[in-house]
């Protein structure tokens, strides 16, 4: 007989594996799920071998005791299983989750009385002409290549884009002995020091980020802000990068050329919203979290029954945020199955939501350098690739806006744009940037319809052994 | 600017852009609304199959014309007429598609029985496990997804209003006009014509009419780019599988599997045991297909009568309101059944008989308003 768990969580990152080990406390029987062998997420990402001269990651020693506890928490962990599809079933009021995963033994079958989403963020590409080049990566992908693999992007790289893993970024491949050409940031100075007052709440973040400032100055890092690639050169490798000041309409002016053989380039980040979307919950379109948001109560509730999410998933607040909004949830899912009294709840909730407060402050600082901004897709040469699965052009998307494609969905149907194997993650949101450049909102704009598999999956995978009588060929339909 | 349309059109499908635009074309002011965006129901999501081999023998006449009219559509549908191979994988499989793939010969598609062995020189990436086939020149499939696309620019250049993201929230017929309440206000024509496919029922029953309309869910799923495993469009003896592989390497899975869903919840869900099922089929026909990546599955409501003809004709009920849905192989057939709807329409005689759904009123003599 299959086990009914409790509740299962998608996502063991800071706000996932927080819950699972809070949603144990209270007893619960929990299954923790994640993508990567070990539990931690982007930001605590575990290095695959003990850095050999010491960790040069700053989260290394918080990553470990995140593992620690959830390895004693009593919590299922699940290690390197993908969801591919998640269904419900049964009333309303007490719904049952099955969630369809291919782990290292194959494919199994969770199944659980509450689904918890802690999936994270994607980053956010804005196509630049050359951005397809093998050695242009994102700045999360270079965190994850940096923090777990300890390999550099290249031996002399550019950091480019929006936001605080600008910085985490270059620190990293500095301390990792390789070279920063140079780091290009899309926020003026003076959008930075307007987010000062806010991060005064997190002095030691404050401080380390300055400690990286100087760092950049110490080993001669040229530092533009205000400042966006417009052309990434090369052939059949990265050779050079192109940049300019960035003005208000997305234009890169005073252009000049830098030499580099690897850029590490993302224009923020925007919650994974997959799940939210294949199950119906509803969602808002705000900026201020990064994009699209689940709707949710003050528990962490969302619109569909038994279903809660956490973490930037939830709604950009940051790695500071992400476990109280996971204890929160947990919190949630013990009272709403009865495994709590009201006046437990209560009290925890209150102690919780202090906490919150408190860590939102600066999150919320960070989630706004993050937003999306539209006009960057303002400018791009016409003979840019948006989509790289399908080789759909900044060209073909404008041609087809203009004969009347309205939102995200009618565009994918015209051009193809979004329907390979990424699932729209790489080029939704410029997409979008695009048809807001049109003067279309992002709430009619939508998202991409999601369909199962959420991940590629190997058809055999779903096939399995079988012989021809094992289908079940149901009665034609007359002739 | 109360301007009276000679016809308002509510569905932005096959059907009913094509009705639209053969009553533009014969001198009518037409509007038109969708609730979506042109082409993103049914008429979008299919696999695109443009079959001989799966059509009813009863709608060949009008699947022959209808893939004529695909045909020249050409290149803005992505039409190929690449021939089509459908497989027997039993004995008793064989006896229905020699009797099948008969009457369908008879009705005039040009198919004909093949070997096994025939079927694998056509098509070498096939399983050696055929029992029989059969084998029709004509077939081939279209890239359903630009239907929208394609029927936009047409309804411009016929001059059809088109309003798009635009739902019509009710209709009230009268024995002189219609009143149509919709996202940009009430507007008012002559006569309607619901289009609407698995949405047709709520509509006609919101006039007083009850249709007998049912809805299957009908399963695809697509792989990723892969090197050519097939040059045709494969089937199988008992219409449970189509298969293709599009020009740029992606291999589309469908074959009417059911899923589940409401039209009313706005989109189906893809069911796991009928997925597999499905997918069971497509690797048996095609081994290789086991390495596959599968990116994604999806749904279409299909609207279905209790005959399983469609239903084209006047609304039982009245005079000035028409009603076109149900067209099992709809995606080959609907450009022609727009026309024969049109011109219904429009007063003249069609090519060919439409499907009156009055067969399927109670008390048809006192039906008429």
């Amino acid at each position: 007989m299959t086990e009914l768990f409790d509740l299962t969580i998608l996502g063991a990152g800071p706000a996932g594996a927080e819950a699972a080990i809070e949603a144990s406390n209270w007893g619960l029987r929990v299954a923790v799920l994640d993508e990567a062998s070990a539990a931690g997420g982007q930001v605590y990402r575990a290095p695959q071998f003990e850095p050999r001269t010491g960790p040069v990651d700053p989260h290394h020693a918080e990553g470990n005791a995140l593992r620690e506890r959830l390895e004693r928490s009593g919590a299922t962990f699940l290690r390197s299983h993908r969801v591919w599809d998640i269904s419900m079933s049964g009333q309303r009021e007490t719904p049952q989750y099955t969630v369809s995963t291919m782990g290292p033994s194959g494919l199994t079958e969770i199944q659980s009385r509450a689904l918890l989403v802690a999936t994270g963020v994607t980053e956010r590409f804005y196509a630049r002409p050359g951005w397809t080049l093998p050695g242009v990566i994102g700045l999360g992908a270079a965190t994850a290549m940096l923090k777990s693999a300890q390999v550099l992007p290249g031996r002399n790289v550019v950091v480019a884009g929006v936001g605080p893993l600008l910085s985490l970024v270059a620190h990293l491949i500095i301390q990792g002995g390789g070279k920063v050409a140079a780091v290009v940031d899309v926020s003026p100075l003076s959008e930075w020091l307007g987010h000062v007052p806010a991060m005064m709440s997190r002095p030691d973040l404050l401080a380390r980020g300055a400690k990286w400032q100087l760092e950049l100055a110490a080993h001669r890092v040229p530092v533009y802000r205000g400042y966006d690639i417009s052309r990434i050169i090369g052939t059949t490798e990265v050779a050079a990068v192109e940049l300019g000041k960035l003005k208000k309409d997305g234009t890169v002016v005073d252009r000049f050329q830098i030499e580099a053989d690897a850029v590490c380039m993302s224009y923020g980040l925007t919650p994974a919203t997959e799940v939210f979307r294949l199950l119906g919950a509803d969602q808002v379109f705000n900026e201020e979290c990064g994009g699209w948001v689940p709707v949710l109560d003050d528990c962490q509730r969302t619109t569909v029954p038994a279903l809660y999410a956490a973490g930037d998933g939830a709604g950009l607040l940051g790695a500071a945020a992400a476990p109280l909004t996971g204890a929160l949830a947990s919190l949630a899912v013990a009272f709403d199955l009865e495994r709590i009294s009201p006046a437990d709840f209560a009290r925890s909730k209150t102690g919780l939501d202090a906490k919150l407060r408190r860590a939102a402050k600066f999150g919320r600082a960070m989630a706004k350098m993050a937003r999306p901004r539209p006009a960057l897709m303002a400018a791009i040469p016409d003979s840019t690739v948006v989509c790289r699965c399908e080789d759909i052009t900044a060209g073909e998307l404008k041609q087809t806006i203009q004969a009347g494609a309205k939102n995200i969905n009618a565009l994918k149907f015209a051009t193809r744009c979004g329907m390979g194997p990424c699932g729209g993650r790489v080029c939704g949101e410029a997409a979008a940037a695009m048809l807001e450049c049109h003067g279309i909102k992002r709430s009619e704009i939508q998202q991409f319809t999601a369909r199962p598999p959420l991940r590629p999956i190997l058809l055999a995978d779903v096939t399995r052994d079988f012989e021809y009588s094992d289908i079940p060929l149901p009665e034609p339909a007359p002739a | 600017m109360n301007t009276m349309f000679d016809c308002a059109v509510v569905g932005g499908g096959i059907m009913g852009a094509a009705s639209a635009m053969r009553m533009a074309k014969g001198g009518m002011k037409v509007v038109l609304f969708e609730a979506q965006q042109l082409g993103m129901g049914a008429s979008g999501v299919n696999a695109g199959t443009l079959s001989l081999q799966i059509k009813r023998v009863a709608l060949m006449p009008y699947a022959l014309k209808g893939h004529e009219l695909w045909a020249q559509a050409g290149d803005a549908v992505g039409f190929k007429e690449c021939g089509g191979v459908t497989l027997a994988f039993t004995q008793n499989e064989a006896q229905i598609l020699e009797e099948r793939m008969t009457a369908r010969m008879k009705a005039g598609a040009p198919i004909e029985m093949i070997s096994g062995a025939r079927a694998r020189e056509i098509e070498p990436h096939l399983t050696d496990r055929i029992v029989a086939a059969s084998f029709c020149a004509a077939d081939g499939y279209a890239n359903s997804s630009l239907t929208g696309m394609y029927y936009r620019q047409l309804l411009k250049d016929a001059g059809v209003e088109v309003h798009e993201l635009c739902s019509v929230d009710e209709i009230t017929p009268s024995p002189d006009q219609v009143l149509l309440r919709t996202g940009i206000g009430v507007i008012a024509a002559k006569r309607a014509l619901l289009a609407t496919g698995a949405w047709t029922k709520r509509l006609g029953e919101q006039v007083g009419t009850s249709l007998p309309i049912r809805v299957r869910i009908n399963t695809v799923s697509v792989t990723e780019r892969m090197p050519k495993i097939a040059k045709k469009v494969i089937g199988h003896a008992t219409g449970l599988l189509t298969l293709k592989q599009s020009t740029n390497g992606t291999v589309l899975i469908g074959g009417g599997w059911q899923g589940t869903g409401t039209p009313e919840q706005g989109r189906g869900k893809v069911v796991p045991e009928t997925l597999t099922s499905n997918l069971r089929l497509a690797q048996y026909a095609i081994p290789e297909l086991a390495g596959a990546r599968i990116v994604r599955c999806w749904t279409g409501f299909e609207a279905n009568s209790p005959d399983f003809m469609p239903i084209a004709g006047r609304m039982p009920g009245w005079e000035n309101l028409f009603v076109l849905c149900c067209v099992r192989g709809g995606y080959t057939i609907g450009p022609y059944m727009g026309q024969l709807m049109g011109d219904y329409i429009l007063g003249r005689e069609p090519e060919l008989p439409l499907f009156d759904p009055i067969r399927f009123q109670e008390n048809q003599h006192d039906q008429k308003h």
